[in-house]
């Protein structure tokens, strides 16, 4: 079971990595929780400065952009 | 550099549309035609080029770069990489708590936050566009000292206990990422980002030359002068006023403000008009207000307003 974790204040963009990152899982066909977190002090805790951002099992994989589901695929693994 | 493109531009408007060379509406057209594909044209390969530039630079590498640094060198180097790192006022307070809670002193983080948005490569690339590279150059070296001294007096101030909303004595770990991806995904991440802006900002840029152009061509000369001239001490504080609600405008202000210094307003007046746009926002304020007292950011806006007057007065001055 991986965890997904979305964080960004409600942004646009922040919705499109939710939209991708679940995309991108879906297609590995992988196990998955996702969700997200918009409390500020909780995404400055996880050591993020720019939104979006994407963590995996705690892990932060990337900060400040969008990228397309396929390279997401790669993160997810 | 642009030679071809002014070559198309007398192409297009004396040629195709048959308009005289000395008329009004033929310069106006020119200058419209050849300003706007000029500028998309400088736009476009700027942001991509310091796009791809800052996939190397994440905040997370920024912060750490900081932390490294003495004070006084921390100061510097805020200013240097708020510049390179792009603003957006919904990422400002994971920003903002991210250098607190790492121990980037109160005057530091400041300096990013005045240096971030007021020098971008936006606002850079017209004005080198509209103004050329002295003006565009000048207005850098001010902003950056402005964020710098700004910084530095806001850290003297000992304003810590103005903080609220968050524990500012909390500690987290300084998560760098690695900056280590590969080509195509900085290729990808780039061309998105140089679409994004060029999507945000084209109508501001069009309206912008256009009523540029048309004053250019159709406002007589030294209209302003008599209102906004160098001699004038109200200008200054006048246009700095102005300028706090066209914040993310840059784009359209610059080529209109192009055109009015043009036509007699004092260069001081310009970029402290301009500084105001992209340096003072009312987002960036109303956004921060919840990770400090209003007491703070009043000091905030009102040390950063006085640097940008300062500075148009002394280049009013200066250049009289």
């Amino acid at each position: 079971m991986k965890k997904i974790q979305i964080f960004g204040g409600g942004c646009a963009k922040c919705g499109i990595l939710y939209q991708h990152a679940e995309a991108a899982a879906k297609e590995l066909g992988i196990e998955y929780e996702i969700e997200k977190v918009s409390d500020y002090e909780k995404i400055a805790e996880a050591g993020i400065m720019a939104t979006p951002a994407l963590a995996v099992d705690g892990k932060v994989k990337l900060e400040g952009r969008v990228p397309g589901v396929e390279s997401l695929k790669a993160l997810l693994k | 550099m642009f030679k071809p493109v002014q070559l198309f531009a007398d192409w297009l408007v004396y040629g195709v549309f048959g308009l005289g060379r000395d008329t009004l509406a033929g310069g106006a057209l020119n200058f419209f035609v050849f300003d706007t594909i000029k500028i998309f044209l400088l736009l476009a390969a700027i942001i991509y080029a310091v796009s791809i530039g800052r996939t190397f630079l994440p905040p997370s590498r920024v912060r750490e770069i900081i932390l490294t640094k003495s004070r006084f060198a921390g100061h510097l180097w805020a200013a240097a990489l708020g510049i390179v790192t792009p603003f957006c006022t919904c990422s400002a307070i994971p920003l903002f708590l991210g250098f607190i809670q790492t121990g980037i002193p109160l005057g530091v983080t400041f300096t990013f936050l005045v240096a971030s948005p007021m020098i971008n490569e936006v606002a850079l690339v017209m004005l080198f566009g509209m103004f050329g590279f002295k003006i565009a150059a000048l207005y850098a070296l001010s902003g950056y000292v402005i964020a710098v001294a700004a910084g530095l007096l806001i850290g003297r101030l000992n304003l810590e206990h103005l903080l609220e909303g968050f524990d500012p004595a909390k500690r987290v770990q300084n998560a760098a990422l690695g900056a280590d991806l590969p080509w195509s995904e900085r290729r990808d991440y780039a061309r998105e980002y140089t679409l994004d802006i060029l999507k945000k900002v084209w109508p501001y840029v069009l309206i912008g030359i256009g009523v540029g152009a048309w004053i250019h061509g159709y406002v007589p000369q030294d209209l302003l002068a008599r209102w906004a001239g160098a001699d004038k001490w109200y200008a200054v504080p006048l246009a700095t006023l102005v300028g706090i609600p066209l914040y993310s405008n840059a784009a359209g202000i610059i080529p209109l403000v192009s055109a009015l210094t043009d036509k007699g307003v004092a260069l001081g007046t310009t970029l402290a008009f301009m500084m105001a746009v992209t340096g003072l926002s009312l987002p960036e304020f109303m956004i921060l207000r919840r990770v400090m007292k209003m007491r703070l950011l009043l000091v905030f806006f009102g040390i950063v307003g006085a640097g940008i007057m300062f500075t148009g007065f002394l280049f009013n001055f200066v250049m009289r």
